[in-house]
């Protein structure tokens, strides 16, 4: 923790009343890939403004590249390339154009511009479709663009909000790819938004997950599994041939294997949660004792059961405190406005 | 699939070292340069600008033929004091077919500036440009500002070239040598027009920051014009003749007084302020925008005034129009300065 280049410390936000982020503290270190978790409405895209100082906070602050976003946003921009959510474009210029007045705003020199421009447009895969007009150009492609707009100014960090929105999973592939490259090589920090868990998996170091203007827990996904299913990180289910007779009885054996944490059978499947991995050992033991297993199925708690596990605590708690239409409300509110 | 050059990467870093030197020139003017020119280029294409021009150009050549054919007899009125400004009487002579240009400029400036600027801020943000612009190393002053200033370039540059262009016709068809008094009075004219389209322009952009769809702005603008040169003068009227007493029971002096009163109100209209200011500078024996007293007009020689004296006698409407300009240039600063920025 010692290079951080984004620190949030006790970040808050208000709208009105809502609290649309709540006391955020958060540590990005340099050349990393962090990715922001959260169903829509938790209040990412906010954060991500704050950090620009394209909004101003109501409490704490936000230091990116050693600059307070707020009181200095120039230089914050000067280090930062941001594409936002829904990226747009001047439909009456073609892509060149649009890619160029963004780089000549950054004062990249004129005679560097055209060749700086075509070099960045290939690279994002757009060199054929340089010289038409961004009107024409499909969802896929303007997010494509707009990856080019932030890779043109050479910035040392980047922060993407929903990079993958509307575009297709191969595209999707590559797109991660690339920014996974890009920050390897150069030592890109990379913050991205996501609330597309499989994609936030293939690529980020470390992740946030954020619901509610909160951020609940955060750390790379192996870590999260085991804070989250230390009692049962691993879920076997075993399925033999005949209906098990006795089940009370056999789960209090079951227990009584060092590892298990918890049996649940039904008719004739049975389902083990333990913390280690002891599935030869279980099927084994179902063997010597004469059944016959047809199947056994091991599952592995992956970022999705992270995520959902941590939102569901997250619905039920506000249940209990009697304020679950709040976080309703709020998602609805959110979109509404977007 | 796209491959990341080594090339490139190798590039990149070499001219990081080389950005850091540029950044480090104080090159503030530098961005808001390109913006302009920016937005002067998004002006000039666009069909919006191409439209107004035809409509100005017409409205100028209208205005100069139904002139050029009375000049004769505007010229050989003997009782008109002005009537050797021949190129004054280019722009103000007319047989009452048409208005005179600068009638004409008090209604259609206004169509222009509005037309330039109600969408300045707000179309931006519809279309998701805003959000990006303004998360590259810029001033978000300087947006506004290079909004407000390319629309500004542009109709300097065409009324510039509108009057130049009437002057060399002049010259051709009649021959007649431009005096300097002359020349200096349609360049404060052209500096005149150009402030009251900056006027509305800068209420354009200042509704299009306040609004969220161009629709909205552009509508509430043509609103204000519509109040300030039509309604305006009405409303004015009714509460000047059910407030103010009968003229017949009055005074001289109190006639005089009211009739400040009135005028004085009139004046809130920018409309008011450019039709005043511009008649005095092309009619140059204009000698006063009030009534003017008998003991105030014993003496005086019905001749015209000189530039300075002009000029003297519209500072206040010159004044009043850039304060106007001001006011809401300022206003639309201030909601823009700290206004969240998200599509």
């Amino acid at each position: 923790m010692e290079n951080a280049i984004i620190e949030l410390e006790g970040l808050t936000k208000f709208y009105g009343s809502l609290k649309a982020v709540d006391n955020l503290h958060l540590r990005i270190n340099a050349g990393e890939v962090f990715g922001l978790l959260g169903p829509n409405g938790a209040g990412k895209t906010t954060t991500i403004l704050m950090m620009l100082g394209l909004t101003e906070p109501s409490g704490g602050t936000a230091r990116v590249c050693g600059f307070n976003a707020t009181s200095d946003p120039i230089s914050v921009k000067r280090k930062v390339g941001y594409m936002p959510d829904s990226v747009g474009f001047y439909d009456g210029m073609t892509a060149f154009e649009n890619l160029s007045y963004i780089a000549r705003l950054n004062g990249i020199p004129a005679h560097d511009v055209q060749h700086r421009v075509q070099e960045t447009m290939e690279l994002v895969g757009l060199g054929a479709a340089m010289h038409k007009k961004t009107g024409a150009y499909s969802r896929g492609m303007k997010q494509r663009l707009g990856l080019a707009d932030v890779l043109i100014r050479q910035p040392e960090v980047i922060i993407l909000d929903e990079p993958t929105l509307g575009i297709d999973p191969t595209g999707v592939k590559e797109f991660l790819h690339l920014i996974r490259q890009l920050s390897r090589q150069q030592g890109i920090t990379v913050l991205l938004s996501s609330h597309h868990l499989h994609q936030v998996q293939q690529v980020c170091d470390r992740v946030g997950i954020f619901v509610g203007g909160k951020l609940l827990a955060e750390g790379d996904i192996h870590q999260l599994s085991q804070n989250l299913f230390s009692e049962e990180s691993y879920l076997v289910t075993i399925t033999v041939k005949d209906t098990l007779p006795d089940t009370t009885a056999r789960e209090a054996t079951l227990l009584q294997m060092e590892a298990v944490r918890k049996v649940t059978a039904s008719g004739n499947t049975i389902e083990i949660s333990c913390a280690e991995n002891i599935t030869p050992r279980l099927v084994r033991y179902f063997v010597e004792k004469g059944f016959d297993i047809m199947g056994v199925y091991q599952k592995e708690y992956g970022l999705e059961e992270i995520y959902q596990r941590y939102f569901d605590n997250n619905l039920t708690e506000n249940v209990s405190h009697g304020k679950s239409s709040g976080l309703f409300q709020r998602s609805f509110f959110r979109k509404t406005a977007h | 699939m796209v491959y990341f050059k080594d090339l490139f990467s190798g590039r990149l870093r070499i001219k990081k070292a080389g950005d850091q030197s540029i950044s480090d020139i104080p090159s503030r003017q530098r961005p808001f340069g390109v913006m302009v020119r920016k937005e002067v280029a998004d002006h000039i294409r666009s069909w919006r600008f191409i439209v107004l021009l035809i409509l100005i150009v017409l409205t100028f050549v209208g205005a100069m033929y139904v002139s050029i054919s009375n000049l004769k007899a505007a010229v050989s009125n003997e009782n008109d004091p002005d009537r050797l400004f021949l190129y004054l009487k280019l722009l103000t002579a007319t047989d009452g077919s048409l208005p005179p240009f600068h009638i004409f400029m008090s209604f259609l400036g206004a169509l222009l500036g509005i037309s330039l600027g109600f969408d300045a801020i707000n179309a931006e943000r519809n279309n998701g440009t805003l959000i990006r612009l303004l998360a590259q190393p810029v001033y978000r002053d300087n947006l506004l500002l290079a909004k407000f200033l390319s629309a500004l370039v542009i109709v300097a540059v065409l009324f510039l070239s509108l009057s130049l262009l009437m002057i060399g016709g002049g010259l051709i068809i009649t021959g007649v040598r431009i005096e300097g008094a002359e020349f200096f009075r349609i360049l404060a004219f052209v500096i005149l027009t150009v402030l009251y389209v900056g006027f509305w322009l800068s209420l354009a952009i200042l509704l299009s920051v306040k609004f969220r769809q161009a629709t909205t702005s552009a509508l509430t603008a043509i609103g204000i014009w519509l109040f300030f040169t039509i309604f305006y003068r009405i409303i004015v009227n009714m509460i000047v003749r059910s407030v103010f007493p009968d003229p017949n029971f009055m005074t001289q002096e109190d006639i005089v007084f009211y009739n400040n009163v009135i005028l004085d109100l009139l004046r809130l209209a920018p409309s008011q302020l450019y039709t005043d200011a511009t008649t005095t500078l092309l009619m140059p024996s204009v000698r006063s925008l009030g009534p003017l007293t008998m003991e105030q007009m014993a003496g005086a020689i019905p001749s015209p005034l000189s530039v300075r004296e002009s000029i003297l006698i519209v500072w206040p409407q010159v004044s009043g129009l850039l304060a106007a300009t001001a006011v809401c240039f300022a206003l639309a600063y201030f909601w823009f300065m700290r206004r969240e920025i998200r599509t």
